[in-house]
């Protein structure tokens, strides 16, 4: 490393310029600092090294969430798209996903032109070897703060505050069998000394490993082979700012064939030579992601195992070998592929690996994804153990944003589960034991009905208004949806229609059932077969609301009225003890009917509120319930 | 989200004040906002009218407990009479409106009272959830509030062991099972919606809806089961003893209604311990056949001796079985030993004087004037005595021809009705609680199939079939936290 005494000065230092890297530097630039993002390789910018897509089930509300927040992601990808499918259409409006292919390529050169004419933001090539850190005086948990970094190259940036993005670069090595490089991700020059560097301020590393399968020349497929997959007819954007007449593009089919006996066959017999089950592997995987070699051996009675074949941009011939992701060595790659219908005669181009790396335990971060260890230091992405494009994007998001309330003196923004999946998700990496890269899942959010990815605007613009990412203009937005969707829930409810000859030869026109009384229109549209558009031949008004997303909401809330009700319901109970905050500087050798277990987790994770506290692991429900006498006293005491 | 401790004191909860012991007086507590209005759902004059709105704060009042919703040819059925008192807040021990319910003692009175309260607007109380009422009210000094948690925190540990504790038993299996099952449905659900190109919920909706039907029954006879409300419990421990061929075996048949142990004319065919659940009414009989009690030299009948005597040891009741058709013998004295010495102890006790087919060597009287004989043995008084002697009830019965076996049976039923017998494993609270959680879990399910009925998508149906798996898990103090994630992964290949 080189030492010289170059400094430069900025508010803020980003280190990575992936998914959360780029988010996290746009917000920091967007609220008015001066900002650095630190990228190992200028050309691998908002780079996709795993899948190509950008969306999936929950994954999908993430990127929602991203844009109505204020985030480019959702924008990015509406420019970059090749194929768009709503899933889960013919499911509840709760689990309706957006998953879109992107154009790999595509997605990071956009990306990177996002950044380069970003205002208050510098792209800085370089290996950022040292976090500079300063004693702050006073009691509590924090005793330092950040005041920089130093690159490999010697050149010393002081700032007030740093995102550490790094994904999965930190002391990254792949894996191809018995081949193995100490590269990150695509062959990729990794970084090594900032684990070093954390290591003495305090922050300790784990190791996780995650995967890719192979990508093949597409011109050696057969895909007559091969289900062809399309995307919608009418594709939906994701950014709340893109014109839905934009994104009905020609769209490029993917593919799916399956494994077989014989792919199996192949696996079992060099399981050997895998160097998971060799033992050579020490980071945890993901259960969600396994290997070809893990789904063989861990469902040995399924016969067979989907793979689709996806394509990685419109200037490439690389194909994607979705479901077949692998570390085995490159012979027993070129043999187990083979046997897959359309792949008999493939050509590799990048061999499937596994990848290993450091990343911290978000358990030592608060909910504002800042270090408690170091004032000004905050986390985000692959780095705090998650797996994912759009999962590193929205805690590079929320970071940003974090970094600049807290250079404005102003409180952080912490979502709540209640509220957000973005919220749900930060608040599990924080609070709970997470033994393996964390990947969002519809399953995981208890409020899931009241988090659709239709109403993220409703939910969390005010939010990006109030930080200012969002603009009054597209604020006043929402806030007239709101107001629509009020009044026409309303009115739809007053509105009462009868039995007449014309709206019962109406109803069975639409392949309904006649009217037996009177009833409301809310009670008419709530019957399973009924639309907010079909409504409109029985309506004495005709249905007003012309704009599909408003109309969307106020079927939403009128069909599922009585689910949405009993979820409400749950989320006032959360809320009560979201509620209750919990000081920072509490004593919790001072709780003394507190069980030892529970105190040692208390005093390592210091929860914000008792209902973060209620979710950790080791916290029983008579220990929070002691927590809420001890309080009690306290403040008792305190008045007296 | 495992927290059930709530926060705020917005609901009405009810207890047993006092401990659950054989008690003169049992006391139920109620408090809360909507005490009064529970105190009025149950109270009656002797002229079964409503007149709790007549009585002032601070007074006490004789009356009858009904349970409005149980009708017998158009009246109201009466559960008790009691001393009603009632406080208004903040003049009360919790600060808030009480209403305190004097029963006369017997733990299954208390228990009918209690589980009328839930079900007429009361939610149980948390463990130290008065004290801690009146501790949030301002009642009780801060000096106190240690003591609070550190009850809390005891009372839990013990409730979690006593469930704990409780938890051998079938039922407790039949909650694990259904559990189970209801997680495997949830994470099939989820796994598709995560995954919907790999898993198709194509004609899901039937096969989910015939295996709802499938649990609603199983938990119905759960809670049919325990009617009384003592649930999951082992059941009430019952030793038969008597001596060799006194037809032990027969009525251990007889009871289970299976040839279940083997019956011979040969004395000592019995060799070991026989072990059977059996149910009578609403009552569970965890009954053991000893081998008969008597000096032997066969080793193995010996461990077989010894085993029985430890049995009587742990039983809450006795069952003994006198032979009329032979004399009072030595080992009929060893025995007189053994139950004298479990008598005095607490444990109940019939005598069961079997073969009145057959002619009589020994009558009601020469067991009476035995039990006299004996007892005195050890230094008590005679009141101690008499209460002993009333402890072991005489039934005349013949195994061959059935005789007296009704009357043995409706005996049972009544002291179990009676609270007279107990046992020693019941935990009542958790009893009503669990079943408040398995009515909760079989509404859930009633919902899920309603969902179905209706054409809702499958999305829908997890939100309730997650209430019934969180309401099953309270019973057996399960919690949810990560069950699902870890399910979706162990059961589903998730993922590309």
């Amino acid at each position: 490393m080189v030492d010289h005494n170059y400094h430069i000065k900025t508010d803020v230092c980003v280190i990575g310029a992936g998914h959360a890297g780029c988010e996290a530097a746009l917000a920091c630039a967007r609220l008015g600092f001066q900002t650095v993002i630190f990228t190992m390789n200028v050309d691998s910018i908002a780079m996709m090294p795993c899948n190509p897509h950008i969306g999936g089930s929950s994954k999908g509300h993430l990127v929602r969430e991203i844009d109505a927040l204020g985030g480019e992601m959702g924008k990015n990808i509406d420019k970059t798209f090749i194929q768009s499918k709503m899933l889960n259409k013919s499911k509840g409006p709760a689990v309706h996903s957006l998953r879109t292919q992107a154009d790999k390529a595509e997605y990071s050169k956009a990306m990177r032109q996002v950044l380069q004419h970003q205002e208050n933001l510098t792209i800085r090539m370089g290996e950022v070897v040292d976090i500079l850190t300063e004693e702050v005086a006073g009691e509590g948990e924090c005793k330092r703060k950040v005041t920089g970094v130093r690159l490999f190259n010697g050149t010393i940036y002081e700032c007030k505050a740093v995102v550490i993005a790094t994904g999965t670069y930190l002391n990254a090595r792949c894996l191809v069998g018995e081949a193995i490089t100490e590269t990150g991700p695509s062959g990729m020059q990794r970084s090594t000394y900032l684990r070093d560097a954390l290591e003495r301020i305090g922050i300790h590393t784990r190791r996780f490993k995650t995967g890719t399968p192979a990508r093949m020349d597409g011109r050696s497929l057969d895909y007559s082979k091969m289900t062809i997959q399309r995307g919608d007819e009418v594709v939906t954007p994701f950014s709340y700012s893109t014109d839905p007449a934009t994104v009905q593009i020609d769209q490029v089919p993917c593919y799916l064939t399956y494994t077989n006996e014989e792919t199996h066959e192949i696996i079992r017999e060099n399981l050997d030579r895998s160097p998971i089950y060799a033992g050579i592997i020490e980071g945890t995987g993901p259960r969600y992601c396994p290997s070809i070699e893990d789904k063989v051996v861990k469902f040995a009675e399924k016969t067979r195992h989907q793979v689709f074949v996806e394509p990685e941009g419109r200037g490439t011939t690389e194909m994607y070998i979705d479901g077949m992701s692998t570390s085995m060595p490159d012979d027993v790659q070129q043999r187990m592929y083979r046997t897959v219908p359309g792949l008999e005669h493939c050509v590799i181009v990048r061999n499937a690996y596994a990848i290993e790396y450091d990343c911290i335990n978000a358990n030592s971060l608060k909910l504002s994804l800042e270090t408690r260890q170091v004032g000004g230091l905050f986390c985000a992405g692959q780095f705090c153990g998650s797996s994912g494009y759009e999962e590193a994007a929205c805690q590079g998001l929320m970071a940003g944003i974090n970094v600049a309330q807290k250079l404005r003196g102003r409180d952080p923004l912490i979502l709540k589960r209640s509220e957000s999946y973005i919220g749900v998700l930060i608040d599990d990496l924080v609070s709970k034991d997470n033994r393996e890269p964390y990947r969002m899942m519809t399953s995981r959010a208890e409020y899931r009905l009241l988090l659709r990815q239709d109403n993220a605007d409703l939910r969390l613009r005010k939010y990006g208004f109030e930080v200012g990412l969002i603009t009054k203009e597209q604020y006043d937005r929402v806030l007239y949806k709101e107001k629509v969707i009020q009044e026409e829930t309303t009115r739809l409810k007053a509105i009462r229609v009868g039995a007449a000859a014309e709206n019962q030869a109406y109803l069975r026109s639409i392949g309904s059932t006649e009217l037996k009384t009177a009833v409301s229109l809310a009670e008419l549209l709530s019957r399973p077969e009924m639309t907010y558009e079909n409504l409109r031949g029985i309506d004495p008004d005709h249905c007003p609301v012309t704009d599909p997303e408003i109309a969307e909401e106020v079927e939403i809330n009128i069909k599922y009225e009585g689910y949405i009700e009993r979820q409400k319901k749950q989320v006032e109970q959360f809320n009560r003890l979201e509620g209750k905050k919990i000081p920072a500087d509490i004593d919790y050798d001072d709780v003394t009917s507190l069980r030892l277990e529970a105190r040692q987790k208390l005093k390592e994770l210091r929860p914000a509120s008792i209902g973060q506290a209620s979710r950790m692991s080791g916290v029983t429900p008579a220990d929070v319930a002691v927590l809420l006498i001890y309080l009690d006293k306290q403040r008792a005491e305190r008045k007296a | 989200m495992a927290l059930t401790f709530d926060t705020l004191r917005n609901d009405t909860i009810a207890a047993i004040a006092t401990g659950i012991t054989e008690s003169g007086i049992g006391i139920i507590r109620i408090s809360g906002p909507a005490a009064f209005a529970v105190g009025d759902r149950l109270c009656r004059s002797q002229e079964g009218e409503h007149i709790f709105s007549h009585w002032k704060p601070g007074t006490i009042h004789y009356c009858r407990i009904v349970d409005p919703t149980a009708k017998r040819e158009g009246k109201e059925m009466v559960i008790d009479e009691a001393m009603v008192s009632v406080m208004k807040a903040p003049h009360s021990y919790t600060t808030e409106d009480t209403v305190e319910i004097n029963v006369h003692g017997g733990v299954y009175l208390m228990n009918r009272v209690l589980e009328l309260c839930l079900q007429n607007g009361c939610r149980m109380a948390e463990p130290g959830e008065f004290t801690k009422r009146a501790f949030l009210g301002g009642r009780i000094d801060l000096s106190r509030a240690e003591a609070v948690m550190d009850l809390i925190q005891s009372d839990n540990e013990f409730s979690r062991k006593t469930a704990l504790a409780q938890l051998e038993g079938s039922v407790s299996g039949e909650v694990k099972n259904l559990r189970q099952a209801i997680l495997y449905e949830i994470a099939f659900i989820e796994s598709a919606l995560d995954d919907p190109e790999n898993y198709s919920l194509d004609g899901y909706p039937e096969k989910l809806r015939k295996k709802c039907i499938g649990l609603i029954d199983r938990l119905d006879r759960i809670l049919q089961f325990s009617e009384s409300g003592r649930v999951l419990k082992e059941g009430i421990r019952t030793v038969i003893v008597g001596k060799p061929n006194a037809g032990k075996s027969s009525l251990m048949n007889f009871l289970s209604g299976t040839d279940r142990a083997i019956v011979t004319d040969v004395a000592g065919t019995t060799r070991d311990t026989l072990e059977e659940k059996i149910r009578l009414g609403d009552v569970i009989l965890d009954v053991t056949d000893t081998a008969g009690i008597r000096e032997t030299d066969d080793v193995v009948e010996k461990i077989g001796v010894e085993r029985a005597k430890k049995a009587a040891e742990q039983a809450d009741l006795i069952l003994y079985l006198v032979d009329t058709s032979t004399g009072i013998s030595e080992e009929d004295r060893d025995i007189f030993k053994l139950l004298r010495e479990r008598i005095s102890a607490g444990t109940r006790c019939i005598i069961l004087l079997n073969k009145t087919d057959l002619p009589s060597q020994t009558s009601r009287e020469d067991i009476a004037e035995m039990f006299r004989y004996l007892t005195p043995v050890a230094p008590q008084t005679d009141k101690t005595r008499v209460v002993n002697y009333k402890r072991a009830e005489m039934i005349p019965i013949s195994l061959r021809t059935g005789e007296g076996m009704e009357e043995f049976r409706s005996k049972i039923l009544q002291m179990f009705r009676t609270g007279d017998l107990v046992s020693r494993n019941e935990v009542f609270l958790s009893g009503l609680r669990q079943r408040t959680e398995a009515c909760a879990a079989r509404d859930s399910l009633q919902l899920v199939v309603q969902s179905i009925d209706q054409g809702m998508s499958e999305d829908f149906f997890s939100i309730d079939l997650m209430n019934a798996y969180t309401a099953l898990g309270r019973i057996i103090g399960e919690a949810v936290e990560d069950d699902l994630v870890e399910e979706i992964f162990s059961k589903f290949c998730l993922g590309k």
